[in-house]
């Protein structure tokens, strides 16, 4: 079979016999007789496309894909490239993980069920809040749907989703399509040097905000320090206060719970997945209050006809497929596979590892700052804060020409305007690291 | 293979691990260690750090296990046939994973577009791939599954609305047989919903049509072939019908499977689609995703779809035809520059980033494996399978001719009880109780992958639980990792994370 057959799909596994014995028992004589399509809208032209052996097609796709050029990436914003312990590729591939779906029927489906069920612990107890979904896409729709959530809370009058300043654009343009659908609009509040200006937001909470966001770390790797603070003024105000952050610097940072946060959103594949061209998993976790509001699918404990204890997807009744336009969301597939990964990746680290992790990201930013300062025409890092993972540099010279220069030596980095460039450590070995210092050094020069 | 071994009975018994009356203990059973957490290891001040973080910490072997228990109890495509309607389960091609997992598939999408131009390629040729199949001018990626293409296509209809200062419209008509995530989309996207009715042949009601249409309708969402299987024949009709009161008509792609190189919505007249490639392109469902749900547009609708989009750099006109042919797809020879564009009146994205990248390129090998000649076999080859099951199942089918899906009635008999049964007798059931339209639903696609014996197996499971009596079916299922499961405790009782069982459930 393998490259051998050159007709119809490799997959489906009929010999012409056994077609002509299903024809037969169907009654038909052609399997174009089992297609009612109206004359004039049926296709006669062909795509063009060839069909490839095996083979071919992985040549195909390396050909393709080696096109890609092999850099360091010192990139983050949003998405990470972690080392990813093979344990998690080879647990995950498992084929019944993968080639199963939405259990449906929990009876035989456990496994996954458990999975998920362990997944939405550990972001329990990362978050501190009672409740987590199993997952959404990805961190930019999660935002989304916090604001659809405080959109059906509506505990004040208003109709603002107040949001930093600085906020990744695609965060930001995702969220204005969720809310586009309502009458809420979204305005931004400043930030002083990398973090929330805790008195402009003081100022501007006069009980038209719906949802005040903010995220530890920031888009640009700071650690926010007013996070109390603003967890205060929400609840003064009424504002569902929402979190950005993920599992990784959940670890070590301040429990949302403690701050007074509502609702925690975030990219919850910096575990489990490695570097994936913006791939995600949307995290979404809340109060027990907001339960019946979560978007998205749970899973439950519950007990099985021989009273053990056993998992299953429970309060569907806030789902599209039952609820339909007065869902708490549209979505159907997510991401769940990721969700098993993560979970893996996590236990895998276990809490020491994992504390290590982030610790080591904010130890390894701040050294990485510390060198970069020592280069002549760099300045780092540009907030005077406290980093985890990531830090602005500021660059005498243009930013997108020393940029260019240093994927020359086979670094990619950020740029951001004329003259700050974005370094992230999460991804890279120290030899990388060092590697990098030297050719910066270059450029620079 | 052997025509003779269609009467063959399978059974599966479902592993079962069990540990003092449990079942396999949940990891924070297996182990729960509590540590300080330490600012100042990290440099912090102790009021930037949590104070301790409780995990699970076991050792590599023993995660081994556990992962590899839990994916014993659960049930994929590779365990058996897995006919759940409107989901197109097929089997994933292995070695989609492997071009998944290449070292250069493993890229941050804030690079250059220089340094990327594989990534770049990779999605131009999709783009292209999908327009070719749909019928469509230009295609976006960025969706993350079906629900986000419906999303993307709701906000793309009231852009263009807007656009001609036609905002007044404010309603999305959907069929009562559609998927739930249709009304959920609609509504989203701030549209009342106005839900149709069916006619007797379980087609859309051209009169109903009519009276649903107005001068306030934004667009009608359809699946066709319906959910019900049934090629809507007034297609042509309808889209006259809706475009002459200004409306788009929107093609749900769920069940596109059916008409791979037979028909395609652009030649029916939708405006807008979205592909669901975890369905016909066969990217894994990894037990609830994820997936992806590319978008395609006739040319006048695509100034409007999510930024960014790709195309070649040399390109003459953004989002003309010459983009939706894609490159030649016959040469597999790779020069040509591509870059990233925003199109003109482009309503942003609905993603942080391009979507779901890795399912992506497992739907560009999957289409560049099959070709012209297996995409039209692989849907001649469902539909085949669907009537072939259909002619042998006992239950009664009340709507056809129907395609790549059927959807039978239980009769007296609920759903829900025949689908635990049927778990019992080694296979995946349906899809029960919807689309509503039948009365105790079994809905029931089969996919191309079966062959005859396993189909055969599949009908010997419905014939043996239509003829069981209550009592047997509310019993099942027995042979699964777990007994039946009380879905009202479930609900009732909320127990949503091991921090939430309380002593004597554990
Ligand atoms: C008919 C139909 N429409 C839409 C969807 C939604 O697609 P997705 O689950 O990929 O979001 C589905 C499937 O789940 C479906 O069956």
């Amino acid at each position: 079979m393998y490259g051998s057959r050159t007709t119809g799909s490799p997959y489906a596994p009929h010999t012409d016999t056994e077609t002509v014995a299903m024809l037969d028992a169907v009654g038909v004589d052609s399997e174009e007789a089992l297609f009612d399509i109206p004359e004039p809208v049926q296709f006669d032209g062909d795509f063009g496309i060839d069909a490839r052996s095996e083979r071919a097609t992985r040549q195909l796709v390396e050909s393709i894909l080696e096109r890609n050029d092999d850099l360091v990436e010192l990139l983050g914003r949003g998405h990470y490239g972690y080392y990813i312990p093979s344990l998690v590729d080879h647990l995950s591939d498992r084929s019944e993980f993968l080639t199963s779906y939405t259990q449906y029927q929990p009876e035989v489906s456990q496994g996954f069920l458990q999975a998920l069920f362990e997944y939405q612990s550990m972001l329990v107890e990362l978050t501190g809040l009672e409740v987590a979904n199993c997952s959404m896409y990805d961190a930019a729709t999660a935002l989304g749907e916090a604001a659809t959530l405080a959109d059906r809370l509506r505990s004040v009058s208003g109709s603002v989703v107040l949001v930093p300043e600085l906020l990744a654009a695609n965060k930001r343009s995702t969220l204005g399509n969720y809310v586009a659908g309502t009458d809420l609009t979204v305005e931004t509040y400043p930030m002083v040097d990398g973090a929330a200006d805790l008195d402009a937001i003081a100022d501007r909470l006069d009980g038209d905000v719906v949802m005040l966001y903010a995220e530890n770390p920031t888009v640009r790797g700071t650690i926010e320090p007013g996070l109390s603070t603003l967890g205060d003024l929400a609840t003064e105000s009424d504002s569902l206060f929402v979190l950005g952050s993920d599992p990784v610097a959940l670890s070590l940072l301040e429990r949302p719970a403690d701050v007074g946060a509502d609702v925690v959103i975030g990219d919850a594949s910096v575990l489990g997945l490695p570097t994936a061209y913006g791939m995600g998993l949307g995290l979404f976790a809340t109060r027990e209050d907001y339960l019946r509001q979560v978007p998205g699918r749970l899973v439950g404990a519950s007990e099985d006809g021989d009273d053990r204890r056993a998992y299953t997807l429970t309060l569907q009744t806030r789902e599209q497929h039952i609820r339909r336009e007065r869902a708490t969301s549209n979505i159907c597939t997510n991401q769940a596979w990721v969700a098993l990964r993560t979970a893996i990746h996590a236990a895998a680290l276990g809490p020491d590892g994992l504390v290590d992790l982030a610790t080591r990201d904010v130890t390894r930013a701040r050294e990485l700052a510390e060198r970069v300062d020592d280069l002549p025409g760099v300045t780092a890092p540009v907030h005077d804060r406290h980093h985890v993972r990531e830090f602005v540099a500021r660059v005498d010279g243009a930013a997108s020409t020393i940029a260019a220069d240093l994927e020359d030596h086979g670094y990619a980095v950020h740029t951001l305007g004329e003259d700050e460039l974005q370094l992230c450590v999460a991804g890279a070995t120290d030899d990388e690291l060092d590697g990098f210092v030297d050719a910066l050094s270059e450029v620079v020069r | 293979m052997s025509d003779d071994s269609g009467s063959a009975e399978i059974r599966h018994d479902q592993a079962r691990w069990s540990t003092n009356g449990t079942y396999e203990p949940l990891l924070s059973e297996k182990d729960s260690t509590e540590i300080a957490v330490d600012a100042d290891a990290a440099g912090l001040p102790d009021e930037l750090t949590r104070d301790s973080v409780e995990l699970p910490n076991l050792s590599e072997s023993e995660l081994a296990r556990h992962y590899t228990r839990l994916s014993q109890q659960t049930y994929g495509i590779t365990s058996g046939p897995y006919p759940l309607g409107s989901c197109t389960m097929k089997y994933n091609p292995t070695f989609t994973e492997d071009v998944a997992a290449l070292p250069g598939a493993a890229v941050h999408p804030d690079r250059s577009e220089g340094s990327t131009q594989g990534t770049l390629e990779l999605l131009y040729r999709l783009q292209g791939y999908l327009a070719r199949i749909g019928g469509m001018d230009a295609v976006t990626l960025q969706p993350p599954a079906g629900a986000a293409g419906e999303f993307v296509g709701i906000r793309v209809a009231a852009a263009y609305h807007e656009h001609n200062g036609e905002s007044h419209r404010d309603e999305v008509i959907v069929p009562e047989s559609a998927h739930g995530t249709n009304f959920a989309t609609a509504a989203l996207g701030g549209y009342d919903v106005v839900s149709l009715p069916s006619d007797e042949s379980g087609r859309v009601d051209l009169e109903a049509l009519e009276a649903a249409l107005s001068e306030n309708t934004a667009a009608l969402m359809l699946t066709n072939p319906n959910t019900l299987g049934l090629f809507e024949r007034d297609i042509q009709t309808i889209a006259e019908m809706v475009h002459d009161v200004g409306g788009l008509l929107y093609y749900d792609g769920a069940n596109l499977n059916a008409l791979l190189g037979r028909a395609r919505p652009g030649d029916m007249g939708f405006d807008v689609m979205h592909y669901n490639v975890h369905k016909t392109f066969a990217t894994p469902h990894g037990g609830g995703g994820p997936g992806a749900g590319p978008v395609g547009v006739v040319s006048e609708l695509a100034p409007f779809l999510p930024a960014p989009r790709v195309r070649e750099a040399d390109a003459e006109s953004a989002d003309g035809p010459r983009e939706a042919d894609g490159p030649d797809p016959t040469t597999d020879s790779t020069d040509a520059i591509y870059e990233l564009f925003d199109p003109e009146h482009t309503i942003g994205t609905v993603h942080g980033f391009q979507g779901n990248w890795l399912v992506l390129v497992k739907a560009f090998a999957y289409i560049a494996r099959l070709g012209d000649e297996g995409l039209a076999d692989a849907s001649a080859k469902a539909v085949l399978n669907a009537n072939y099951l259909g002619s042998q199942i006992d239950y009664e089918i009340p709507y056809g001719p129907f395609h790549h899906e059927f959807v039978a009635s239980a009769g007296e008999q609920d759903a829900a009880d025949v689908a635990k049964r049927m778990l019992d007798y080694g296979v995946h059931p349906p899809t029960t109780k919807w689309p509503e339209i039948v009365s105790q639903a079994l809905m029931t696609e089969p996919t191309e992958v079966e062959t005859k014996s396993t189909l055969d197996q599949l009908a010997a499971a419905f014939n043996a639980v239509a003829e069981e009596d209550d009592a047997t079916i509310e019993a099942a299922p027995n042979r699964t990792t777990a007994k039946r499961i009380d879905q009202t405790s479930a609900a009732r009782n909320p127990r949503l994370s091991w921090q939430a069982l309380d002593a004597d459930d554990e």
